[in-house]
């Protein structure tokens, strides 16, 4: 299972990659494996305001439900439409066209709670 | 007797194979002080032919629409059911098989629930429907409450020409939540809601407006207008449909309704003193994974042959629990397979006939009735049925009915305290000319 | 000849050949069965209907012939698994045999050609078998009074906690919080939540049953109700249930019993006497009401002295000698539906109960409650038994073992079943049991017949140690093969192209 380097986790099973003041998110390729066939994804509409540690949306396999926690707080900047006809790209690329949506973030500093990927890959492992 | 296979020597070699002695060991499990020590007080056991004997003397005391001319309706009504209908209700693979939880050996059910749900929006002039609730007034109640989800609002709003037992189910379902159902008084001579009016009462805390269509009196709502002031107001509009009349009248999608909601016992189902029938539910595409119920999709298995699943499961209660939509599980299949028989026995051309039918018989009584002494309630278009105001009580028509073998129309005193000298009359297909003559007959008799 | 697929080949069924949809059968100007014509004089419907608008389409419904239908829903019934077919042990849905007497009676012209809006006096048959049943059930659930209302287990559960509310609110209290075993059904906590309230999870303990300890912890005089079945989804009698009721009381809470369960407690147990101040039953399982592909159902929910009050109406009543509907009852919580229940359901089970009696009733679930333990000896060595007791009508063994050993999963059991000619149990619920199986083989099952499965299952076990691939395969005899579930929900098709 492939957890790379240069992105931030969540104990929730999300992603962080950062640049300046931007952060995409979405799941791991651990929380794709346990959910299954991703069926659908609800996400926040542009301008939305997200807040660390609560539900930004959900991701639904068959025969599950999950919430998706927000990393960081900020405003949604940008959201993954594509997922809206092609769900099956979280399963198949989580860490890159299965990306779910990029926050601005209100305080960089909120990345540094994150999990580096070897400390990740300890919980999950 | 039971209905149970076992002989005591089939019983006793299964007790010997657990290493017990008796049943009642089975048991021990259970807390002797929460044992009950005394036989059940429910009379022994009869057999068949007893039984026969018993509900059919209890069956005889009612006055049924096989031996009554049946003008009654209210949202239950005396159709024609086609005669294959019941034979194919009757097939144990129908009657006996549970929700499709195996889909591979379900496909009859999961199959008719994708042919019902077509239909259902081929009628409403929806994008999409489930695979039916327990019945109209239920089915209301649950499109109220997404509403109300969906909106964030926290009221609804419907005129009393809704049927009274939408409305009080309705409130029942939104009062847990301490949500209110409002109600709007509607002009007396028009018999029904002005857009106006509607209008006026409309705030922004109502997520949405429940009309009938017909309404509770027979009369066609002007769906389109009222659809209209609902949206300028943010708030949905939830059709309530006798199915029958969509043969006839435009469907609600085309007039802007939001929710399209229904009881199918017309459709090819018994009366059965008001249930089983059951509730179909339609809506618009993107509220899809709002709704309720149970919705059967089509896909393909795993060597490409097409087949259905229930799908979206994600919205019911076995998976999302306490976030479910509803917790509806159960619907009611085998009533809503009734109606898809029925539709598709009757097609376009016959369910027109049918409403067009309803629609004949019942001018033709209103004319008769008026001419002997009634007078109709409202100058407004109607439908199937209408109501009649009288000079003497209706119980005066309803008594000599009786005597004479017709069920002449509902009293409504208990519903509507003001609308005591009135009588509910409904006039389906079923109706002849000299049933209609016949109860002009009667309402002339008690009039004089 | 137009290129289309042959649809009017013989027994489709027999050869697995896929049914095609009615509208495929459909051709324009095709008709089936003719409504009567009115033989009234005519005008036309422009005039009738003026002032409201005219469909300007027709809908788009099937045109077929008759002949054409009924060969189409023949077909599509060969394609189910029925209880008339075949063994249906679904854990929690109590699939026994539906008694054919019960469908004769429902559909006697009396009852079924029967308008609810007759005067009472002209409909004093169907109100008095209503008063009877009433009377029967609240006897079964040792309960004051019952409403016949509910149209199934679920609209019993809003009833029931509906009437709980009310009743504390009638008392000046708000209580925010149902308690709800981990065990519980899904509709408990749906239902709770669906009137607003918050949904507590309640801990089982090592025996299956209410975790005190844990409950205890979660009781103070937030506590609205425990909604609990007992026998629980484990199958297994909550030996503690006095304590628990005692507890949940002492708080000034209320005890709501799911009677999903109740197959196995008839003449044995009454929730009333458990300390369970409303119970619901549901017709289609304890009661012999067939299930119908899903419903129609029945929940009527009954309900202690102190709650009658709250009710929903009408009330069937019995003044001098007539049975009148009573509406007049201003603390009730309303109505849940139109008319007064599933009057067609409630003359099956009426019919039911006056086949069985007071000791055909007891022996009902006597039957239930050997079938299951039968079942569960045969299979001991070949499943995991979480909860090693004796059970009740249905238990639930995991196949964690097996998981373990070959990777094969109860869903690939589940499926092999199907092919042996069996439907399979529920699988993986309750959700407390890793890879559970949870098997209900009803009283009206032969001896023959549970060892019979009990063998398909060791089979099936023995072939996954074998070729566990072969079972992923499963089933390969049904008339479609595993579906793809994901494809369906991620581009939902659900409503067919209308031609």
């Amino acid at each position: 299972m492939e957890f790379p380097q240069d992105l931030k986790y969540t104990e929730e099973h999300e992603w962080v990659r950062a640049s300046r003041d931007l952060a995409v998110v979405g799941i791991t390729d651990y929380a794709q494996s346990e959910l299954g066939d991703v069926v659908y994804v609800e996400l926040p509409a542009v301008g939305a305001r997200v807040k660390k540690g609560a539900s930004f949306g959900v991701v639904e396999s068959v025969k599950s439900v999950s919430d998706l926690f927000a990393p960081v707080s900020g405003e949604v900047v940008r959201v993954n439409g594509a997922l809206a006809d092609h769900p099956e790209k979280v399963n198949e690329d989580p860490y890159g066209e299965g990306w779910m949506i990029e926050i601005r973030m209100d305080d960089p500093s909120e990345l540094e709670d994150l999990l580096s990927a070897a400390e990740y890959a300890a919980r999950v492992e | 007797m039971t209905y149970a296979p076992h002989t005591d020597e089939d019983r006793q070699a299964m007790l010997a194979a657990l290493g017990l002695s008796s049943v009642e060991e089975l048991f021990r499990d259970i807390p002797e002080e929460v044992r009950l020590r005394r036989p059940l007080d429910i009379p022994p056991g009869e057999s068949e032919a007893a039984l026969r004997r018993r509900l059919g003397a209890m069956a005889r005391r009612n006055a049924s629409a096989d031996r009554y001319v049946c003008f009654l309706g209210g949202g239950v009504y005396d159709h024609y059911i086609p005669a294959a209908i019941p034979p194919l209700l009757s097939r144990g693979e129908f009657l006996t098989a549970y929700t499709p939880y195996q889909p591979e050996v379900s496909q009859g059910t999961l199959q008719s629930i994708l042919e019902f749900q077509t239909m259902i929006c081929a009628l409403t002039g929806m994008d999409v429907a489930n695979a039916s609730m327990y019945d109209g007034a239920s089915a209301a109640a649950e499109a109220a409450l997404m509403a109300v989800d969906m909106a964030g609002r926290d009221r609804l709003l419907a005129p009393r020409t809704v049927a009274p037992d939408v409305r009080e189910t309705v409130r029942t379902y939104l009062s847990g939540r301490g949500y209110a159902l409002d109600e709007v008084e509607v002009d007396p001579a028009a018999g029904r809601l002005d857009p106006e009016r509607l209008a006026d009462a409309l705030t922004d805390r109502h997520a949405a407006v429940i009309v009938g269509y017909p309404n509770f009196f027979g009369v066609v709502e002007d769906l389109a207008a009222l659809a209209a002031v609902a949206h300028e107001r943010g708030a949905l509009l939830i059709a309530a449909c006798d199915p029958i009349a969509l043969g006839i009248f435009e469907s609600p999608g085309a007039l802007g309704a939001d929710i399209v909601v229904g009881d199918g016992q017309a459709l090819g189902n018994p009366m059965n003193f008001g249930g089983p029938s059951f509730g179909f539910f339609a809506a618009r595409e993107a509220f899809l994974r709002r709704m309720p119920g149970r919705i059967a999709g089509r896909t393909v298995d795993r060597d490409g042959t097409p087949g259905c699943v229930l799908t979206l499961q994600t919205r019911e209660q076995h998976i999302r629990r306490a976030r479910a939509t509803s917790n509806i599980c159960t619907n009611n299949a085998l009533n809503a397979l009734a109606a898809t028989i029925y539709l598709s026995l009757l097609g376009p051309a016959g369910l027109r006939e049918v409403a067009a039918a309803c629609l004949q018989n019942a001018h033709y009584a209103a004319e008769r009735l008026e001419a002997a002494g009634a007078r109709l309630a409202y100058r407004a278009p109607f439908f199937k049925e209408f109501l009649l105001e009288l000079p003497c009580p209706p119980e005066d028509v309803i008594r000599r009915g009786l005597e004479r073998g017709i069920l002449a129309g509902r009293s409504l005193r208990r519903e509507y305290p003001e609308l005591d000298r009135h009588l509910l009359v409904a006039v389906t297909e079923q109706r002849t000319r000299e049933e209609i003559e016949a109860l002009a007959g009667i309402v002339e008799e008690a009039i004089r | 000849m137009s290129e289309r697929q042959a649809q009017e080949t013989g027994a489709r069924g027999l050869v697995g050949l896929p049914e095609p949809t009615i509208y495929d059968r459909s051709r324009p100007g095709r008709r089936g069965v003719r409504p009567p014509r009115p033989d009234v004089p005519e005008r036309p419907v422009e005039e009738l209907a003026a002032g409201a608008p005219l469909r300007r389409e027709p809908p788009a419904l099937p045109e077929v012939s008759e002949n054409q239908v009924v060969r189409h829903y023949t077909r599509l019934s060969q394609l189910n698994y029925a209880v008339d077919t075949g063994f249906y042990p679904l854990g929690s849905c109590t699939m026994k045999y539906n008694p054919r007497i019960n469908e004769e009676m429902a559909s006697l012209p009396g009852f079924a050609q029967l308008h609810p809006a007759v005067p009472e006096e002209a409909a004093q048959g169907a109100l008095q078998l209503m008063w009877e049943l009433e009377r029967y059930l609240a006897e079964i659930a040792g309960m004051a009074r019952v409403s016949l209302q509910p149209a199934a287990g679920a609209q019993g559960e809003l009833c029931g906690m509906l009437i709980i509310r009310k009743y504390h609110e009638s008392r000046g209290e708000r209580r925010r919080k149902v308690l709800v075993p981990d065990s519980a059904h899904g509709t408990n906590p749906a239902t709770a939540a669906m009137i607003g309230f918050d949904v507590v999870e309640v801990a089982s303990d090592a025996r299956g049953g209410v975790d005190l300890a844990d409950l205890s912890r979660h009781l103070d005089e937030d506590v609205a109700a425990l909604m609990l079945t007992n026998p629980n989804t484990l199958g297994l009698f909550d030996e503690n249930i006095v304590e628990v009721a005692r507890r949940v009381h002492a708080v000034g809470g209320l005890l709501y019993y799911d009677g999903a369960n109740a197959n196995a407690i008839m003449g044995v147990s009454r929730p009333g006497d458990m300390g369970f101040d409303v119970v619901h039953f549901n017709l289609h399982k304890t009661f012999s009401t067939p299930h119908g592909m899903g419903g129609p159902g029945s929940g009527p929910v009954g309900v202690k002295e102190a709650l009658v009050p709250f009710l929903p109406v009408p009330l069937v009543e019995r003044r001098g000698g007539q049975f009148v509907l009573d509406y007049d009852r201003p603390q009730t919580i309303g109505r849940l539906r139109s008319a007064y229940g599933n009057f067609g359901v409630l003359v099956r089970a009426y019919t039911y109960i006056r086949a069985l009696g007071a000791e055909g009733l007891r022996r009902v679930s006597e039957d239930a409650v050997l079938n299951a333990n039968y079942l569960l000896h045969l299979l001991r060595d070949t499943f995991d038994v979480p909860f090693d007791r004796l059970c009740m009508h249905e238990f639930v063994v995991s196949a964690t073992p097996v998981k373990q050993r070959t990777g094969v999963r109860a869903l690939d059991i589940a499926k092999r079943l199907l092919d042996h000619g069996y439907h399979s149990p529920t699988v993986y619920f309750p959700l407390i049991v890793d890879e559970a199986l949870m098997i209900e083989p009803t009283e009206t099952e032969t001896k023959e017949t549970l060892e019979d499965y009990a063998q398909a299952l060791k089979a099936i076990v023995a072939e996954a140690e074998e070729n566990p691939e072969a079972l992923r395969q499963a089933p390969t005899r049904t008339p479609v093969r595993r579906l793809d579930e994901a494809g369906a929900a991620r581009r939902p098709v659900v409503r067919l192209d209308r031609g």
